[in-house]
């Protein structure tokens, strides 16, 4: 290999990264998010975990051009900021973490609001719909009122509606896609807790990006490839499960005793310390 | 999240819409039928209207001689139609009915956009206070049009009531935005009493600009009280019609925006909807259709928030079929109202206002009484 298809490639290899250099996050006077500098891959499906209030979310929501930053956040080598809203939208799709509708949409509109090829016929729509929502679990739905579902099923249907957005992972050009989910199992029972991370992580192994933010532990250490630990808005660690799956790191974090083990198939195991607790 | 007691509300507002989860399969289908047979009911409406009045005229013997009348205005008149028939027809009855299609079409779009606009479906011009504010603008111009304003008169020539009322609309539109919305989401109880004082500020004012008013000035200004409709000429509807007809043209545009809008603000950006640009351009349409109804038939309530709901019942709140449905019904609402008001008291007439309050207001109590545990109202 010659050295300028090295330099290609680590060209490439970066254009397909997000970056986020040195971001801060201000609300008011205070600072939600604090000299954040970390990268991810597509490839890879990265966690973002840490106590409540710890700005993960908020992260997210800069990296989804909602919200104001300082420094630099590169999605394929363009700074968010600059890219349109369309541009943002065909390179990347966004679960919120609530979702409510003001008008009572079917199931199938609500997904088909994530179809942004207007030139794609209605059978082709209803077939890539009905595929989302099997992919979800939700075989079946389209005609369902989307506010009679119950709040696992609506957070299952707008899962759907992104994975419309952004079906292939990789485009047509080669351009990696990404998935930003906002706590996308946190009402969802253990079978498609499951059955969604699984979806995820598969969209990772496919060629896309997922950063997803998290809260069960257990269910991170199960499906995450890399993961961002924070604390008051600020990184506390970035890197793999090996080097983050530690009482060193994850009790301090989370102000609680954590008993960490891992199985034989080397799947860690996080359990609080109960004794410590009474 | 302060937005913990959201999804009770919304569900509450499924319920006002509780007919739309009986209708399974393809909503489309629906939605364009609904919408070709309002047109011929359109159709009908107008015939029925131009047929109705004190005088008695053969509207289907005159009906063919319209269009040849429209493109050469000048060629003679056969002589098997009287001229008394013709100049009720034409000069009376055609441009009060085209007028009350134009408003009625302006009316219901510009609801259904601002409920889409606001994600909430009690948005009103007539309620929140936007034609109250061009009211003003319009009563200012009646007013002091002669005085204080007569360069502006001069300049703008008959788009001069419509322009001041569409500006008088919009700032209220724009306080309104400002006072109701937080964090994207336009709470029910804010939005209404935001738009009640903000219409009772705004009516104060023109109050005032009645002890400025000269006696033929009152009487203009009486008529913005409640709406009516006589008075139509084709002056008017020359006035209106381009600033209703480009926001009708303008709406299809918007639908897509307005159906991502129910997402959510954050939502609609994530799929690549320039959100601010598009509450911008609805918001100044809102305000420019209102403004031009207000400026030639005054304040004309309920009727944008009776459309839109009646329609979201039968084709679904999907704003590509909504919005050509709604004017459509909007078109047919007002005409029949006109006409009602032209034949329940005849010869007199009443206000067109009285008959939608009439109909509209009971309307709007149902909707909040349905919904009123969930809300929080």
């Amino acid at each position: 290999m010659t050295n300028t298809s090295i330099l290609v490639e680590e060209l490439l290899t970066s254009a397909q990264a997000l970056d986020v250099r040195d971001v801060q996050i201000t609300l008011g006077s205070s600072c939600i998010v604090n000299h954040m500098s970390f990268s991810a891959h597509s490839g890879e499906l990265l966690a973002i975990i840490g106590p409540s209030g710890s700005g993960k979310t908020t992260l997210l929501k800069a990296i989804t051009g909602e919200r104001p930053y300082s420094g630099s956040i590169q999605l394929g080598g363009y700074e968010i900021a600059s890219l349109s809203p369309e541009a943002q939208a065909l390179a990347r799709g966004v679960l919120p973490q609530a979702s409510h509708l003001s008008f009572p949409l079917t199931v199938s509109e609500v997904i088909g609001l994530g179809i942004l090829d207007r030139r794609q016929g209605r059978l082709a729509r209803a077939h890539r719909i009905a595929e989302a929502l099997a992919l979800v679990g939700l075989p079946g739905f389209e005609a369902r009122t989307y506010q009679d579902l119950s709040g696992g099923e609506q957070q299952r249907a707008q899962l759907a509606r992104v994975i419309c957005q952004v079906w292939d992972p990789v485009a047509a050009d080669g351009t990696q896609r990404w998935l930003f989910l906002d706590e996308p199992v946190s009402s969802l029972d253990i079978k498609h807790q499951y059955q969604i991370m699984k979806l995820a992580k598969d969209y990772a192994r496919r060629g896309g990006g997922v950063i997803a933010v998290m809260h069960d532990l257990n269910l991170t250490a199960a499906f995450a490839d890399k993961i961002l630990v924070m604390k008051y808005g600020a990184k506390v660690q970035h890197g793999s499960l090996e080097n983050v799956f530690s009482e060193k790191t994850l009790t301090p974090t989370f102000e609680m005793p954590l008993d960490i083990t891992r199985s034989k198939e080397g799947t860690f195991q996080v359990t609080p310390q109960l004794a410590e607790l009474v | 999240m302060t937005d913990a007691s959201l999804p009770r509300q919304e569900r509450g507002l499924a319920a006002i819409f509780g007919l739309t989860a009986l209708k399974h399969g393809d909503r489309a289908s629906i939605a364009r039928w609904v919408i070709a047979t309002l047109a011929m009911l359109l159709i009908a409406t107008m015939i029925g209207s131009l047929a109705t009045g004190p005088i008695l005229v053969p509207v289907f013997d005159l009906l063919p001689h319209i269009p040849s009348h429209l493109a050469d205005p000048s060629a003679p008149l056969p002589e098997t139609v009287s001229l008394r028939d013709w100049i009720v027809v034409m000069d009376i009855r055609l441009p009060r009915i085209t007028l009350g299609a134009l408003i009625g079409a302006a009316l219901a779009v510009s609801g259904a956009v601002m409920q889409g606009l606001f994600r909430n479906p009690l948005a009103d011009p007539g309620i929140v206070g936007v034609s109250a504010g061009a009211g003003l603008g319009a009563a200012l111009f009646i007013v002091l049009g002669n005085a204080a304003l007569a360069p502006a008169m001069a300049v703008l020539g008959i788009y001069a009531i419509p322009f001041a009322a569409f500006a008088g609309g919009l700032i209220n539109t724009l306080l309104l935005y400002r006072i109701g919305t937080r964090g994207g989401f336009t709470s029910v109880a804010t939005l209404l009493l935001a738009g009640i004082a903000l219409g009772a500020l705004t009516g104060a004012i023109t109050g005032l600009l009645f002890y400025v008013a000269d006696d033929n000035q009152l009487r203009d200004l009486q008529f913005w009280g409640l709406g009516s409709l006589a008075g139509a000429n084709w002056e008017k509807v020359a006035s209106a019609a381009p600033i209703i007809l480009t926001m009708l043209l303008a709406t299809p545009f918007l639908a897509r925006g307005l159906n991502a809008l129910t997402l959510g603000e954050a939502a609609a950006a994530h799929i690549g909807i320039r959100v601010q640009r598009l509450k911008n351009i609805s918001i100044l349409l809102v305000a420019a259709a209102t403004g031009a109804s207000v400026a030639v038939s005054g304040g004309i309530g309920f009727v944008g928030i009776v459309v839109p709901h009646l329609l979201r019942l039968s084709i679904g709140p999907d704003h590509k079929y909504l919005l050509p449905a709604a004017a459509l019904l909007g078109a047919i609402l007002l005409i029949g109202a006109d006409t009602l008001a032209r034949k329940i008291v005849a010869p007199a007439e009443l206000p067109i206002g009285i008959i939608t309050a009439f109909i509209g207001a009971p309307f709007f109590l149902w909707i909040l009484l349905r919904n009123r545990g969930l809300t929080g109202l």
